[in-house]
């Protein structure tokens, strides 16, 4: 497991972590069955208060990508590959909402658009 | 169950009235308690512990009345008001002698780590100690008898920034194992920050927010717009700052909607408290 925060990111630190966990558990760093650290070794471990880290696996558990038990902890979630393959287009479709209101904005068209993410796509081919 | 909760607790002086506090804390937590000066903190925190006589209110510790059990609860309660500086030429092992005679449940062993941790050698007077040193000191004091609730009154003040994020990380680490917990009060907005997960606000003697950090900074929202927008909704700002070109101020999140014709931006501790103390109007007024 890899967090790292940003003090200067807009976001909440419960959202980052919350959002470096969701992308580690959707690319397979972190795979069902794995064991979460306690809420309070994170905390102190990031130098951060208890309360952020426990609103982020609260909201972990509600998305589905952990599973807690009462005196064992958390753990991350099992998956099919149904449920992995939904997780990841809900992720991909969020961040692409995005470009595509950037785009909009811009005046392309939804062709012009289209063309840019598969050159985009392509470029980034390893 | 509560390790700490105050009820309704009132202090009244001729010019300043300590308006019914109440806040409660749950084993391993950290709550800030924050105010400006003369809001009412460190009265608070005497009248708590029955240092100044209280006018109402009642306290409980784990469950039990403080006020009539209050050697037993004391003997839980580790409390550290303002600079620890009493007997400056007396060794820490002339203080330690001293004041494990007070504690049945005093813990050598625990106290020798502390010392260790904390780098305190036994040897040297309280006057060669730093500020940071003190406060590290009594804290190895306090959890040598085994307090479960640490009271502490700006204990970061005077300290240097680095000295400041060690003696966080020590607070960090106390309450690690979800026993204990730590009331301290401060100004210092990036203490919050770093360690706080529940903050008490008090303002004139009264008690403005009690709540955990997040609901705490979600509760309100930073807006900033043109001055055209400003007049109507005035009443709605808690606090606000004209300049030539518009406006920024405060408000709560509900009273979002009035605003949409602004830029909204969520609010950080800093400005929800400058913002908050202008309320009754001294910024406006000079305008």
């Amino acid at each position: 497991m890899d967090l790292s925060l940003s003090g200067s990111s807009p976001l909440p630190i419960y959202r980052q972590l919350f959002d470096q966990l969701c992308s580690q558990i959707l690319d397979g760093r972190l795979k069902s069955g794995d064991a979460l650290p306690p809420i309070r070794t994170v905390a102190r471990e990031l130098s951060i208060s208890v309360i952020p880290v426990k609103r982020a696996w609260e909201e972990l558990e509600a998305a589905g990508f952990i599973e807690s038990f009462v005196g064992r902890g958390c753990f991350i979630a099992p998956m099919g590959t149904d449920k992995l393959q939904k997780l990841k287009q809900a992720m991909a479709a969020d961040k692409l909402s995005d470009a595509a209101a950037y785009c909009r904005g811009l005046g392309l068209s939804r062709e012009e658009a289209a063309a840019l993410l598969r050159d985009a796509w392509d470029s980034t081919e390893p | 169950m509560a390790l700490l909760d105050v009820r309704e607790l009132e202090k009244r002086y001729p010019t300043f009235t300590l308006d019914k506090v109440s806040f409660s804390l749950e084993p391993g937590y950290i709550m800030g308690f924050i105010g400006r000066n003369g809001a009412g903190k460190t009265t608070t925190m005497k009248a708590m512990l029955n240092l100044i006589h209280r006018d109402g209110g009642q306290v409980y510790i784990n469950g039990r009345s403080f006020f009539e059990n209050e050697r037993a609860c004391k003997e839980e309660i580790g409390f550290v008001m303002g600079e620890f500086d009493c007997y400056k030429n007396a060794t820490l092992q002339k203080i330690t002698d001293v004041t494990r005679r007070f504690y049945p449940d005093w813990d050598e062993q625990a106290y020798e780590s502390y010392l260790s941790r904390f780098a305190l050698e036994e040897g040297k007077k309280i006057k060669e100690l730093s500020a940071g040193m003190r406060v590290k000191y009594a804290l190895a004091l306090a959890l040598s008898h085994n307090a479960k609730l640490l009271i502490l009154d700006e204990p970061t003040s005077g300290l240097d920034p680095v000295s400041r994020d060690d003696l966080l990380d020590v607070f960090r680490s106390v309450i690690e194992d979800g026993s204990r917990s730590i009331l301290f009060s401060t100004h210092i907005i990036s203490d919050l920050e770093k360690c706080a997960d529940y903050i008490t606000y008090i303002k004139g003697g009264k008690v403005l927010s009690s709540t955990d950090v997040i609901s705490f900074r979600e509760g309100y929202r930073l807006v900033s717009g043109d001055r055209e927008h400003l007049e109507v909704r005035r009443p709605k700002l808690i606090g606000c700052k004209e300049h030539a070109f518009g406006f920024t101020g405060l408000i709560r999140a509900q009273d979002a909607g009035a605003f949409a014709a602004c830029k909204i931006a969520p609010a950080d501790l800093e400005s929800i408290m400058i913002y908050t103390e202008q309320e009754d109007g001294h910024e406006t007024a000079s305008l």
